[in-house]
């Protein structure tokens, strides 16, 4: 260390940074920093004015719709969270302990992915035919007697909007699962067996710790990409249903940039505080580097 | 031609004669328009970008333009709000902006814009009353609720961003296309006559109805609703006071809560998909999105109700930078426009043309009876491209032109309000 330390070796990690870092700065630095000064500028509904304001904080912190929209946002994070976890950790278990066939693990893995292979928003719209009061769903279970009017909770509802989470994002939720598992040391398990443990034994005191930096990384995904949807709200409640980016897509709608700028700030600090909560259960970093 | 011009060396009679008399065509032509002459070897060059929603920019009529003018139309679609925030902060990006009458009460006032010179256009005096006066088919004042085109059409001259009270020498756009809106119905689905906005909120179609999800439209249909139910009067539907925001506004959240709505629309194709899935049975819609829901062979009506009409409609505005050959070929594209191919093509959609006579020239006799007139169709009815959208013996929904046009109770519009009115949009939505 002391005998290379030159000029050169000093420069070395940050022009190996460099090139992350401009991306960085002008693909996500400078949008940011526009969006938080759009906060606090004026507008008239056309034009904007830049001359300071807490005009478009007060607003947005006032309304009692901005706590709705979180409340109802984070719901729906919460429920989709809950439900890749159990998806995503049955999932992996079952490729990583039950298949142990290298080659169908790898096939089946790439199963998992076959939906990506389509866009998103067709995954999401195929649900409407599907779920609707003269769709697939409603005409197989009245054909089989079960209901005798169509359910309308199908479709156009938190279910319908729920379950497109589900669907859409377990996957962000297997593949960390999936690698932190694979990299669990079968003899472990071998050692929890002989010190006389239990399936759910090891399973609860083995494998979910070693697992959890793939949950907290798939938690960061899931949630987060809930938290800035407005899509899959707005199609699949029938516009029934609002989340903070719906309101904020409205308002940009109308040309209110700097309300929607004050809003976006406001979901950028809560989304930060969630993600870090997650960083303070989980240590990703050290785990990681293991 | 050239083989006999190589011949005898040079320019022969009969090339000369045609030459010229092509020449003095074109000259003709364009002096019959009103637009200066313009030399055809430059004006090849000039491409205008003209941007609108889809139901006004559209690229068959752009087509037709360029092969009629010599001269390069390029389309260009987006929203009305995302032209509106393109006039205001990237008018270069702009040539010829298709706006709402709605959208000139917000950018206007920019000063983007470059006023209309009536002078130039030559069909400006057989424009319909409805756009260029105010006035009704019977000489009465149109509905002043909402954005009355006349509201936004004519100004002081260059450079002034206000909106003069009557007609002057210089317009902010010239109008185009126009329509009267009202609630898609399933009839088959329904069984009875449906006659009043009120229906919209008739417990009888409880969780079956659907509104549209653009605030200043879907409250101003709301208030059509609870204003035939007796429930309030407003002062004006197209500017609400804060009380009156507040009341539609409360009532539509328990209506919500009562399980009325089955969802709010953003998008055309979700409003057809709601109809022909038989989702809901009665929902505020566009007119071509009937004609879809008609096209997949589901019945559907566009209802006229006792109430009245929605009125909107657009204009097309230069932009302030357009000058020289540019903008005399714009002059040109906005006189061909209402030399009837344009009129007649968007009547096929359903809409209205601001010189209709011109468009009764370039429709069939069948087709004007149809669209115009209310008469029953002799023929099968075409839409603009070729398919057949109603059968002989059809009657366009809720009559005539002027049946329609002539009951508009309001425009769409943008309020004083707004920015309280979508904050109370967004807790409805959010309810």
């Amino acid at each position: 260390m002391s005998r290379s330390s030159g000029r050169t070796p000093v420069l070395t990690p940050y022009l190996q940074v460099a090139p992350l870092a401009l991306i960085m700065l002008a693909m996500v630095g400078i949008p940011i920093v526009t969006v938080v000064l759009l906060s606090f500028w004026q507008s008239d509904g056309i034009a904007i004015y830049p001359e300071f304001t807490w005009d478009n904080y007060r607003l947005v912190l006032t309304s009692p719709v901005t706590l709705t929209l979180f409340l109802a946002t984070l719901k729906y994070a919460a429920i989709t969270l809950v439900a890749t976890v159990l998806i995503g950790f049955t999932c992996s278990y079952f490729l990583v302990f039950h298949v142990r066939n290298l080659k169908w693990q790898i096939g089946l893995f790439l199963l998992c992915t076959i939906p990506f292979w389509t866009s998103n928003v067709i995954r999401m719209v195929s649900w409407i035919p599907f779920l609707g009061r003269e769709g697939v769903f409603n005409q197989a279970l009245m054909a089989a007697g079960l209901i005798d009017r169509p359910l309308d909770i199908l479709l156009y509802s938190d279910f319908a909007v729920v379950l497109t989470y589900i669907h859409l994002f377990t996957l962000f939720m297997i593949v960390p699962v999936f690698n932190s598992m694979a990299k669990i040391n079968p003899s472990l398990i071998e050692a929890a067996r002989d010190a006389g443990a239990s399936g759910w034994q090891i399973l609860w005191t083995v494998i979910v710790p070693l697992s959890r930096t793939g949950i907290a990384l798939g938690s960061i995904f899931v949630v987060t990409l809930v938290m800035g949807d407005f899509f899959v709200v707005r199609v699949m409640s029938g516009g029934q249903s609002a989340s903070v980016v719906s309101a904020m897509k409205n308002q940009i709608d109308q040309l209110f940039y700097p309300e929607a700028s004050a809003m976006a700030v406001l979901l950028i600090v809560v989304v930060l505080m969630m993600v870090s909560a997650i960083l303070r259960i989980v240590d990703i970093r050290s785990e990681l580097a293991r | 031609m050239t083989t006999t011009g190589k011949k005898t060396g040079g320019l022969n009679r009969r090339g000369f004669l045609k030459a010229s008399a092509a020449t003095a065509g074109a000259a003709a032509g364009s002096g019959m328009l009103g637009a200066p002459m313009i030399w055809a070897q430059n004006i090849k060059d000039v491409e205008l970008n003209q941007v609108g929603p889809s139901y006004s920019v559209i690229a068959d009529i752009c087509e037709q333009a360029s092969a009629d003018l010599g001269f390069r139309i390029v389309p260009q679609t987006a929203d009305s709000t995302q032209l509106m925030a393109k006039v205001v902060n990237q008018p270069e990006t702009i040539d010829i902006a298709d706006l709402e009458f709605w959208a000139m009460q917000k950018v206007w006032r920019s000063g983007q814009l470059q006023p209309v010179e009536i002078a130039k256009i030559a069909k400006w005096g057989e424009m319909t009353p409805l756009m260029r006066e105010g006035k009704n088919f019977d000489g009465s004042d149109l509905s002043r609720q909402g954005t009355m085109p006349f509201e936004v059409m004519y100004t002081g001259g260059p450079g002034d961003t206000e909106f003069a009270a009557g007609a002057t020498d210089h317009a902010t756009t010239m109008p185009t296309i126009y329509n009267a809106d009202t609630v898609g119905i399933r009839p088959d689905l329904i069984g009875r006559p449906i006659e009043t906005w009120a229906e919209l909120f008739n417990e009888e179609f409880r969780g079956r109805t659907a509104l549209v999800n653009i605030p200043q439209i879907g409250i101003m249909d709301a208030a059509m609703a609870l204003e035939s139910m007796g429930e309030l009067t407003y002062g004006d539907k197209g500017n609400m006071s804060r009380e009156e925001i507040d009341h539609t506004i409360n009532r539509l959240i328990e209506l919500k809560k009562a399980g009325q709505f089955r969802a709010f629309w953003s998008t055309f194709d979700e409003s057809v998909n709601l109809m022909a899935g038989g989702e809901v049975v009665i929902q505020s819609m566009w007119s071509p999105a009937v004609t879809a829901v008609k096209a997949r062979g589901t019945e559907c009506v566009y209802q006229g109700l006792k109430e009245g009409y929605r009125g909107w409609g657009l204009g097309m505005g230069l932009m302030g930078h357009l000058e020289g050959i540019k903008l005399d070929a714009a002059y040109e594209y906005l006189n061909w426009y209402l030399s009837g191919w344009q009129g007649a093509f968007i009547a096929r959609q359903g809409y209205y043309s601001s010189v209709p006579s011109t468009a009764q020239q370039q429709l069939t006799a069948n087709e004007w009876g149809y669209w115009y007139e209310g008469q029953a169709a002799t023929e099968d009815i075409l839409d603009p491209y070729g398919a057949v959208m109603d059968k002989a013996g059809a009657v366009r929904d809720g009559g005539s032109f002027e049946t329609r046009m002539g009951n508009v109770a309001c425009w769409n519009t943008v309020m004083d309000e707004e920015r309280y009115m979508v904050q109370r949009w967004n807790e409805f939505i959010s309810a």
